[in-house]
């Protein structure tokens, strides 16, 4: 089972209490950019092993989305965060490399927002 | 033969009041204009036959006899006339139930997938009630559960079930 706290209200919600909304801190590709960026931005998700980035909604509870860091393989989680923040927070990242020493963010937290797909990921 | 776990009763003399607004900035003056003061998060105040739960960082729901709902309601909105908020009468669109006795908690417990044993004497939880959403806070001698009123007759047949005599959680 799965338990998330939700950042906005402090429960912590039960996996069924709460709305999946996939793969977090994605960039949207829309008007202007070339058909692989979209393909990418609408098709293409890391799906990875490990430590992942998600949107959850509190759907029986407050109502807002958020994020989590949590592990796919184990269940870990290793913090939740609100759904305005660009980048996975500090706190979040030290919760991680406590976990797995040997672990680096592939995002650059001190731009303001993100700026390119997931590598790997276009074309 | 047993009894029920508990008494449920569909209560309809409750009116409420759905207030959402920057709480930060408007706190106050919902404060005064319900007449009770601010519950903190995932908490509910009450004084008398009023109560003011925390929904959400920026909604409130007051609870409060219906004969009062419209006199309340022109004064939150006259209270909140220079915010950005929504003040809503939202009796007709809630429906609410009381679950009443010394296993109260057991039926709860049974369609809530939620620590009702660890919420506060003045928590409010809002969770689900096996497929319905509801909100629950604790009355003295049980549980208020609120949900949508177009589910209320699957509310009210889940909180008998799970009521029924005999099916008690602790151990024979
Ligand atoms: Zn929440």
């Amino acid at each position: 089972m799965l338990t998330l706290t939700c950042p906005y209200c402090g429960i912590a919600a039960e996996e069924t209490e709460l709305q999946p909304g996939g793969e977090a801190h994605l960039k949207r590709f829309g008007p202007g950019s070339s058909d692989a960026e979209f393909e990418a931005y609408l098709f293409a998700r890391r799906n990875p092993k490990g430590v992942h980035f998600e949107r959850w909604r509190h759907a029986y509870g407050c109502g807002k989305w958020f994020m989590a860091a949590r592990d796919t393989a184990t269940l870990q989680v290793y913090g939740t965060y609100k759904a305005q923040t660009p980048f996975p927070t500090p706190e979040i990242v030290a919760a991680i490399q406590h976990r797995h020493p040997q672990w680096r963010p592939d995002f650059d937290a001190t731009s303001p927002t993100p700026t390119s797909a997931p590598e790997g990921l276009t074309q | 033969m047993a009894e029920a776990l508990a008494t449920i009763s569909q209560v309809q003399d409750r009116g409420m009041i759905q207030i959402r607004a920057d709480l930060a900035q408007a706190g106050d003056a919902i404060a005064e204009a319900a007449g009770l003061a601010l519950p903190e998060q995932g908490r509910i105040t009450t004084d008398g036959n009023r109560s003011l739960g925390w929904m959400s960082p920026d909604e409130l729901l007051l609870v409060l006899p219906l004969a009062e709902t419209a006199e309340a309601l022109a004064v939150l909105q006259d209270a909140l006339a220079t915010e950005h908020a929504l003040v809503l009468d939202v009796s007709d669109m809630r429906a609410m139930f009381r679950i009443q006795g010394a296993r109260a908690l057991d039926v709860l417990a049974k369609l809530c997938p939620a620590d009702l044993a660890a919420m506060p004497d003045d928590g409010l939880r809002r969770t689900r009630a096996a497929q319905a959403a509801c909100g629950i806070w604790r009355e003295p001698g049980g549980y208020a559960l609120i949900g949508f009123r177009s589910v209320a007759d699957y509310l009210r047949a889940i909180l008998a079930g799970a009521a029924a005599p005999g099916t008690g959680l602790d151990p024979r």
